[in-house]
């Protein structure tokens, strides 16, 4: 059964079985590959994806749970041109691998949605959701504080 | 057509050439206020094989031959050419360099396209800059002859030869177009680089070029590569190194849809698949005997260090000599008193946050392939994959991705990883994309291995340490990793020993050896290498020595460090910066140095423990460190930021543990990184000094162990010696 869902505003259609991971039909069918692989097992977030505009781990999710719900991912959120989000990460030069960036940024941004002015120990604790092995920790701190700063 | 004219200049065969046409930085390229990144040179059709490339329209070609994993290096080096070049930054693209040692080998690290060991700076630093002030000659030297001035009227300014008494100016791209070039490359004198002063580049912080690729998705590494008509991989390898499947039962896995093909490999079973998916539930289908040859079986890390211990304790056992000074043995013999102890490290693994992968393509009469891969050593890439297909390396083209993290993980000269694509391409005749699971990458990990260090001191009767003695006994690293290397360097295991020497320190006779344990268990460096288990076991026992000597442990270190003034500065910087005589009550600060292949680093922690649970809480951790000249200082910063987390997880909860040869661990939770809640927060003091650049990639890894080691002794009195300090061990060694 093919199911339908809107990517970053685009409808698409997947045929993948059912109990295929969003993740996997995000990244090798729609070729949308800034959403990354780290654990499968919802332990690192890298593969963090809004649905329906909360934050949700693509690996954990079953293509066939997103029928008729829209999946928004790190190409679609701000596309065109950089967020605040993204403009304080690169303010604050928090990549280094970059591998985790794309699912700590969905992460932040879900947070800033839901809590535009968060404390330190609410952006510790959203944010340890997601792992950084390049231990980019502290600069994702300033640059969260930096974008509710400057919004 | 690209046209160009290129020369031979100066060291190991540096080319540059001059791109006549044909040849123009993309209109993007242009608008940026920094250098951007290309493939190979717009409308060039040729590969880019010099180490930098003018065009008329001023646009800079720079070869980089670092991999980028997020230390900054695919930006340092042509930076640092760009620099003594006095090139406008913002006309400069850097270009990957082409797998050829002879051209584009480290020298830093025996002449290998070999990115690891932090260093890659240091490596490239006198190669970069002399080659950067030659291609600069040539523009003076040009612009001297079309005016009829002498040479030493000329000044330049980013990409631009000044002729200042007339108010002439030249652009490069301007020279570029009618340019003469030498036969022979101008020599150019040390003196003649420039002074840290002059520096325009160099000290500033330019963005990473790669950096806005990071923010928005675009950034590729190999997992990403798509190709037409790719099928997937996915790898089934025995539960130890060297075992082999005897019998394979694939039916159920043959019965899942999009299934292709299921392989017998040597060391284990391949599938390939029409998705990841079927590829990962196949291979999990799979049910295989494995012959029970291979060493490694039975060994069980719960009963290793024993048995280590026992080896490194057993004095009339001699040891492998990695360093030593004096005559320790006879020096101890005449202390007025001496110490000894024990300290362990657990197996460790790199969880870079990419599990491996490669794509690869093979000719269908497999006498070619192309590559994608994420590597540490693109020459070690292509010289696997020639290998293993049995054709020669230049019918491997290689495409060079970023790196989702390396950690010494991805330098390994078999390249495992990228030859398991290789051959499951070659069975399909399609290009295959190989996928690790992240299961698959802990349970086929390398890893640091398990460390016991046997320590003995002799001090004399002023308190003054005369003698130093260090036994390792440790699964092998080197003759595994990279044997190749290891028999060409006299079969000596610096992946496991460096650090063990103390050069720096003020203590006239020296031992330390190796004790070998052969278990089969598969090894590698890891960020710190050797220095991480011995840092923590040589600043650990001097903490000990310190305290029940009576002595301070600052004023120790000042003490050993008499002859290393750079050593005292980040000494004396660190225990101001963290108010370190002010008493912390219910906390503990603890103390350590070290000095890493010359970047001098000081440290000191701020923890409390938890006497019920054992649980250590690091607060707050203070760090001044001395790397010479920051090429990037506050990129230097952020990799200081990243060791010390790094060293964190390694200290306290990561390892990695062994039953009957096979991993336990399965993923990243078990296993135990660190996550922002468990991070304290962070003081550092960057102490660039104008000396020779020695590394900032992994410095400060090996210091966290031994000062949370001295933190939480000074919190609660307990002694941790094993790494890592797990509640339950801090339960142990509070009594
Ligand atoms: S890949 Fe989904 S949480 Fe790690
Ligand atoms: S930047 Fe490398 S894992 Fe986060």
């Amino acid at each position: 059964m093919a199911v339908t869902f809107t990517v970053n505003g685009r409808p698409v259609t997947s045929a993948a079985p059912e109990g295929t991971p969003l993740l996997w039909v995000l990244r090798e069918e729609l070729k949308l590959t800034g959403t990354k692989y780290g654990c499968g097992a919802g332990q690192c977030g890298a593969c963090m994806v809004h649905i329906e505009g909360g934050r949700t781990f693509s690996c954990l999710t079953p293509v066939s749970s997103v029928q008729g719900k829209s999946v928004t991912t790190i190409e679609g959120l701000s596309p065109g041109r950089l967020n605040a989000l993204q403009r304080a990460w690169l303010a604050e030069s928090v990549p280094q691998c970059g591998y985790c960036q794309s699912g700590q940024l969905m992460s932040a941004a879900a947070l800033l949605a839901a809590n535009p002015r968060p404390t330190r120990a609410q952006i510790r604790d959203h944010m340890s959701t997601n792992v950084c092995r390049c231990g980019t920790y502290p600069r994702i701190m300033r640059a969260i504080e930096r974008a509710a700063r400057e919004g | 057509m690209t046209t160009r004219r290129e020369f031979m200049v100066g060291v190991s065969g540096l080319t540059f050439g001059i791109l006549l046409e044909g040849c123009a930085a993309t209109p993007e390229a242009r608008e940026r206020s920094g250098a951007s990144l290309a493939q190979t040179p717009a409308g060039g059709a040729r590969a880019v094989n010099a180490w930098a490339s003018l065009s008329p329209d001023g646009t800079i070609w720079i070869v980089n031959p670092a991999v980028e994993m997020g230390q900054g290096s695919q930006t340092a080096i042509p930076l640092i050419i760009a620099e003594e070049m006095d090139a406008d930054w913002s006309r400069v693209v850097i270009v990957p360099a082409a797998p050829d040692d002879k051209v584009y080998g480290n020298p830093g690290f025996r002449g290998l396209m070999y990115t690891a060991g932090s260093a890659t700076v240091t490596g490239y630093w006198d190669v970069a800059r002399t080659f950067g002030a030659q291609v600069r000659r040539v523009m003076m030297e040009n612009a001297a002859r079309l005016w009829n001035v002498p040479l030493a009227e000329l000044s330049t300014e980013p990409s631009t030869v000044v002729h200042a008494k007339s108010g002439r100016r030249l652009g490069y791209g301007e020279i570029a177009a009618v340019a003469q070039l030498p036969a022979v490359a101008p020599a150019i004198k040390p003196e003649e680089l420039k002074q840290p002063g002059q520096y325009r580049l160099i000290g500033k912080d330019v963005m990473r070029v790669e950096l806005p690729s990071k923010v928005d998705g675009r950034a590729q590494y190999s997992i990403d590569v798509q190709l037409p008509g790719m099928l997937y991989g996915a790898v089934l390898r025995g539960p130890v190194e060297g075992s082999a499947p005897l019998a394979i039962d694939d039916s159920r896995s043959r019965a899942i849809p999009g299934v292709v093909s299921i392989v017998r490999m040597p060391f284990g079973v391949g599938v390939i698949a029409e998705t990841p998916w079927a590829a990962f539930g196949a291979k999990d289908a799979l049910g295989v005997t494995w012959d029970r040859r291979a060493r490694a079986f039975g060994h069980d890390s719960a009963r290793a260090p024993a048995l280590y211990s026992a080896a490194a304790r057993d004095l009339t056992r001699p040891g492998k000599p990695w360093d030593s000074a004096g005559d320790a043995p006879a020096a101890m013999q005449k202390a007025a008193k001496t110490y000894e102890s024990e300290y362990i490290c657990d197996y460790t693994y790199h969880a870079q946050m990419e599990p491996l992968n490669s794509v690869a393509s093979v000719s269908a009469a497999g006498d070619a392939c192309e590559i994608w891969c994420g590597t540490q050593s693109q020459t070690m890439a292509v010289a696997a994959v020639a290998k293993a297909l049995g054709i020669a390396p230049e019918k491997v083209k290689l495409n060079l991705m970023l790196l989702g993290g390396g950690f010494g993980r991805r330098g390994h000269r078999d390249e495992e990883f990228v030859v398991d694509s290789v051959l499951l391409s070659k069975e399909v005749k399609r290009p295959v994309k190989v996928l690790w699971t992240r299961e698959d990458d802990v349970k086929n990990g390398r890893f640091r291995p398990l460390s016991v260090h046997y320590l003995r001191a002799g001090l004399d009767g002023a308190g003054r340490i005369v003698a130093w003695q260090h036994r390792v006994a440790c699964d092998e690293i080197t003759a595994f990793q990279d044997p190749v290397r290891y028999k060409g360097g006299g079969e000596r295991d610096f992946l496991a020993m460096a650090g063990s020497e103390l050069r720096t320190y003020d203590i006239p006779n020296r031992l330390s050896e190796q004790l070998p344990q052969q278990t089969g268990i598969r090894t590698s460096s890891l960020r710190g290498i050797g220095f991480g288990p011995n840092k923590f076991a040589t600043e650990a026992f001097l903490d000990e020595i310190a305290v029940r000597h009576g002595l301070d442990r600052v004023d120790l270190r000042l003490q050993l460090l008499k002859d290393t003034p750079r050593g005292q500065a980040v000494v004396r910087e660190v225990v101001a910066m963290s108010e370190y005589r002010r008493a912390r009550p219910g906390r503990g600060l603890g103390f350590s140095f070290i000095d890493y292949s010359g970047t001098m680093l000081a440290a000191v922690a701020e923890a409390s423990v938890d006497r019920k649970s054992g649980k250590i809480t690091v607060h707050d951790f203070w760090l001044a460190l001395d790397p010479g000249i920051a090429v990037q200082p506050d990129n230097v910063l952020a990799q200081t930021e990243s060791s010390i987390i790094y060293g964190l997880g390694l200290s306290l909860t990561e390892r990695i543990s062994f039953k009957d040869g096979a991993v336990q661990e399965r993923n990243l939770r078990d296993y135990g990184v660190p996550r922002l809640e468990d991070i304290p927060e962070l003081h550092l003091k960057l102490l660039s000094t104008p000396n020779r650049p020695t590394g900032a990639g992994q410095m400060a890894t090996p210091i966290v162990a031994p000062v949370i080691a001295s933190a939480v002794y000074a919190a609660s009195g307990a002694r941790v010696r094993h790494t890592p300090f797990l509640p339950e061990r801090v339960l142990t060694a509070l009594g």
